[in-house]
């Protein structure tokens, strides 16, 4: 049976009939194309799907599109305006916070999550806030260094 | 200068940051349908019978299809390519088991449907009889009599016996040596873990009768080379390779894979494009895993502490079936890096090549140097310790010295360059050693465990000269291509055979053509992963990209500067000697008459007023095959403090100081070392991949198998000596392997030097909390 969901992505309101089953991150990948937030995992664990709903980040995997009926969503491709990015993506790229890139996405969702509620966090902070965010490239100490040095700038 | 050295920000991350990048699994093509493959549950099972009709009854469902329905239509065994001896058993590897699976997750079947959901439920109603067969997972075991066989004619579980060095020399070593240490150890099995799990797309146009296949290999050209000719018997000219981007890959995405196969033919079957993407938990199955060995290793001195000889024997685990480099890392990989930094004079190195009831293992980063240099810096530590002798000390003591190069090793290579006192100097004084001595033993009176541990590691990489190894048993040819396309307006192209996956070959490449022709970064682009568009490629792994793939485009580039010389000096009416190329102009030595290289550009493409007898056009194919490894090299030192209650390891600090020779973007190379650093990092403290007894594969997600996160670890300190690669024309040797390579003994050792006074003398890794508070706890009897 499908229901009918009517949820708000990166400000633009999409009304759309799901399988209950669907996960949220299949929708945004599979039907509306957003294919920025990835899929790493099949235990909720590596955090490449993290995008924020009303504010908050979330695991996509973790929740069934239905769950999302009324809610406001920002994944990845809704943080730069016209290409132009945002002090979080560029200290990213200044810092060299990401090598294949698979993981960024999510990491990007997370930081800004932590940001916006520790401004200035230390870097334990940082690290304990990545917890749920794998990267096998990094090592992460640049994506830690990316963080903060966006904390300075924002 | 222009871009040469400099820390570039790089061309590639806005598309990622922005979520814009393109991942297999990210492409949709109209009309596809999607796959899922089942997968055998037990460890080694014959296959009585398939039953498919209430899958094909499914709704959605397109087709089912078995390993004995390929077979039937002439698919061929996935080939094995490197060959260890004449004689080596190599059992076929069909990309789904036609009669008998050989490891958990191995492929039976494969649904087709028309989306992933329906083919995952599909999946469950295909019916597989099997009749469960005795199984062994561990090396040791299977090449015991009586043991079960993975393959009827494979006697003795066995693939190859190989060995290297002169054993007579070496035992005599051993009957003269003052002092003899020995180790028995496992190097325990790896899970790359690469966070893009593996995908494949074919696409079949019948009208063309071309294929397309899109994958996330390292490699799209040797994919396309093995498919074509070994095991689909297609024609290469008809079928395209695009490896998108690729998230992360550390060998494990260099290897031909069932499921690429199995999406070529099955587009070609139904005519429409067929998807699989494997979850996490396909990635743990059949991704292939790395190192497995168990090795006894003993190292002789003199009275003095120089090393006297080295002898090795190893059991290498080969999995269920022979991946495609999988028999060069435990072997050529292995055995010819054993004399490490050092002058060891004799060295006898015995592996035996093992087939077991497990996923396949191949190249993992640093693929076979990691376990050398696990092996020779572990033994060297303990020595010291046993010798009481200082760590660093012993191996300053036999290391090469710097004016020795090139120098022969015992196992078959020449170092081509080095100078390792000035890398441990300069990491002794960035960790202050003296002082760090003097806190450690502080803090021991203060019932604190600090441990320090050092990693003095070579690496043979920019693999490899084809001429050599090809007489080792290699089945291809290790050159790289590259091809440069001026275009009229003089913005440039640069076609390469190298594969970025996460090591910004687009910008590091582009600094070279950007400084070489005078151009701004921004008027060149690289272009890599299609099989399309470039002439030729042998792909990317052991650290071999800038040092092959890079020296490929300076071999391009100095054709494209030969034939833009030719236009100056028509255009210039100078002699083509007179001219010097600085900054992007052709002058005329000694005058102020220049043409810029734009100009050039366009009159090649219009070229009205041309030299006699030169070509219109300014594009240039370069292929370059090195004419030895490289040899980067460093010391790694870090500190660890060790709970004494829990037993838990915690980092305190980490320094290093490698040498990879001349540097394009000290910001990449450092990033190359965080990374494969914490890789090293995660195999001495977290890592470990576990079969049951029945041959279940017990750490098969992100919750059973622990990599680090984050909060695991800490900025590491990293800085460099450099001595330019003699050899290749840009001087440099590769760092994508390093921080793997040398990670892994240097975490090792210091948990040891903790623990040495404890009378502990070596602990199996990973080196969790569990094994240490052990060893802590049994009275000194670990
Ligand atoms: S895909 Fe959601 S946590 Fe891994
Ligand atoms: S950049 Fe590759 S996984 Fe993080």
């Amino acid at each position: 049976m499908k229901h009918s969901i009517s949820v708000t992505v990166n400000g633009v309101t999409h009304e759309a009939s799901v399988d209950a089953r669907t996960l949220l991150v299949d929708f945004l990948r599979d039907h509306l194309h957003l294919t920025g937030t990835h899929v790493g995992c099949d235990t909720s664990q590596c955090g490449a799907c993290t995008i924020h709903i009303d504010g908050a980040s979330v695991k996509a995997c973790n929740m069934f599109a239905v769950q999302a009926d009324g809610a406001t969503i920002k994944t990845i491709e809704g943080r730069a305006s016209n290409g132009t990015l945002q002090p979080l993506q560029e200290s990213f790229k200044e810092e060299h916070g990401l090598h294949c890139g698979f993981c960024t996405p999510g990491m990007i969702m997370s930081a800004a999550d932590l940001l916006q509620h520790n401004p200035n966090p230390s870097e334990s902070e940082i690290r304990h806030a990545l917890e749920g965010n794998f990267c096998r490239c990094t090592g992460y100490h640049n994506i830690v260094k990316a963080i903060q040095s966006a904390a300075q700038k924002m | 200068m222009g871009y040469i050295g400099s820390a570039v920000k790089r061309v590639e991350d806005k598309r990622f940051l922005t979520g814009k990048g393109q991942y297999t699994d990210d492409i949709v093509l109209p009309n596809m349908t999607h796959a899922v493959i089942v997968r055998s549950p037990h460890a080694h099972a014959t296959i009585k019978s398939i039953d498919a009709s209430a899958a094909l009854a499914h709704p959605g469902v397109v087709a089912v299809f078995t390993g004995q329905d390929m077979v039937d239509d002439g698919i061929a065994s996935l080939p094995n390519g490197w060959a260890i001896g004449e004689d080596q058993n190599e059992p076929p590897h069909y990309p789904l088991a036609p009669d008998r699976a050989r490891h958990v997750g191995d492929g039976v079947a494969v649904v087709i449907a028309e989306d992933k959901a329906t083919a995952m439920d599909a999946a469950e109603k295909v019916v597989v009889d099997y009749e469960v067969l005795p199984s062994v997972t561990s090396s040791e075991v299977a090449i015991a009599p009586g043991a079960p066989l993975v393959h009827d004619d494979a006697p003795n579980n066995t693939s190859f016996l190989w060995e290297l060095g002169e054993k007579a020399a070496t035992d005599e070593a051993f009957e003269k040596a003052h002092h003899v240490t020995t180790l028995e150890f496992v190097n325990q099995r790896l899970v790359a873990n690469a966070i893009e799990p593996r995908s494949a797309i074919g696409d079949y146009n019948p009208y063309r009768d071309d294929l397309t296949l899109y994958t996330s290999s390292q490699n799209p050209h040797l994919i396309r080379l093995l498919m074509c000719a070994f095991v689909m018997g297609l024609p290469e000219h008809k079928v395209r390779v695009v490896s998108p981007d690729v998230g992360g890959g550390f060998g494990s995405k260099i290897f031909h894979y069932p499921e690429e196969v199995i999406c070529a033919w099955t587009t070609r079957k139904l005519g429409r494009p067929v998807k699989w993407t494997a979850q996490r938990s396909e990635s743990f199955l059949t991704d292939c895993h790395g190192r497995d060995h168990i090795s006894k290793a003993e190292m002789a001195f003199d009275a003095n502490g120089k090393m006297l000889g080295l002898r090795v024997k190893t059991l290498a685990n080969l999995g269920a079936y022979l991946s495609t480099f999988s028999c060069a890392v435990p072997t050529y990989l292995y055995g010819t890096l054993l004399a490490g930094q050092y002058t060891t004079p004799n060295i006898y190195v015995h592996v035996t090549g093992v087939l077991t009831n497990t996923t396949p293992v191949d190249a993992y980063r640093g693929a076979g140097r990691p376990e050398a240099t696990y092996l020779v810096e572990r033994l060297v530590d303990l020595a010291a310790h046993e010798m009481d002798m200082d760590p660093a000390e012993l191996r300053r003591k036999n290391f090469i010295p710097p004016d020795a190069f090139p120098y022969d090793t015992p196992v078959a290579l020449q170092y081509d360059s080095g100078n390792y006192e000035r890398a441990l100097d300069k990491a002794l004084e960035m960790i202050d050693y003296t002082k760090l001595r003097e806190q450690q033993r502080k803090a021991l009176l203060d019932g604190k465990l600090i441990g320090i541990g050092f990693s003095c590691f070579i690496e043979a990489c920019g693999i490899a000269p084809s001429k050599v190894v090809g007489l080792l048993g290699a089945r291809a040819g290790l050159y790289e291509s590259a091809s440069i396309r001026v275009h009229p307006t003089g913005k440039v192209q640069v076609f390469t055979g190298s594969h970025s996956h996460g090591q910004g070959h687009e910008t590091t490449f582009a600094q070279i053509v950007a400084t070489e022709l005078g151009l701004d970064l921004g008027d060149v682009e690289v272009v890599h992963g299609d099989t399309g568009q470039i002439p030729f490629g042998m792909g990317t792994y052991g650290s071999r990209s800038l040092a092959v793939g890079g020296s490929a485009i300076v071999k391009a580039l100095d054709k494209i500067k030969a034939k833009a010389r030719k236009i100056a000096a028509h255009k210039l009416e100078a002699a083509e000697d007179d001219l010097e190329f600085t900054d992007g102009n052709f002058i005329v030595k000694g005058t102020d008459r220049s043409v810029a290289f734009g100009d050039i550009a366009l009159t090649a493409y219009v070229p009205h007023d041309y030299p006699e007898g030169v070509e219109p056009g300014l594009e240039e194919n370069g292929f370059y095959d090195p004419v030895n490894f490289t040899y980067p090299f460093g010391t790694h030192i870090s500190v660890v403090e060790i709970d004494r209650e829990t037993g838990k390891v915690d980092l305190l600090r980490y320094v290093c100081v490698d040498d990879v020779g001349n540097v394009i973007n000290p910001m990449i190379v450092d990033g190359q070392m965080h990374g494969g650093i914490a890789q090293g990092i995660g195999q001495a403290l977290y890592e470990g991949a576990h079969y049951d007894e029945d041959g279940q594969f017990i750490t098969g997600s992100f919750m059973d198998y622990n990599f680090p996160k984050a909060d695991a670890l800490i900025n590491f300190e990293t800085d460099r000596t450099v001595t330019p690669c003699p050899h290749n024309p840009l001087g440099v040797k590769g760092a994508g392997e390093a921080g793997a390579i040398a990670a892994t003994a240097c975490v090792a050792n210091a948990v040891m030097d903790a623990l040495y006074h404890r009378g502990v003398k070596d602990l199996p890794m990973p080196l969790t909390p569990e094994r240490v508070w052990k060893a802590l706890n049994s009275n000194g009897h670990a």
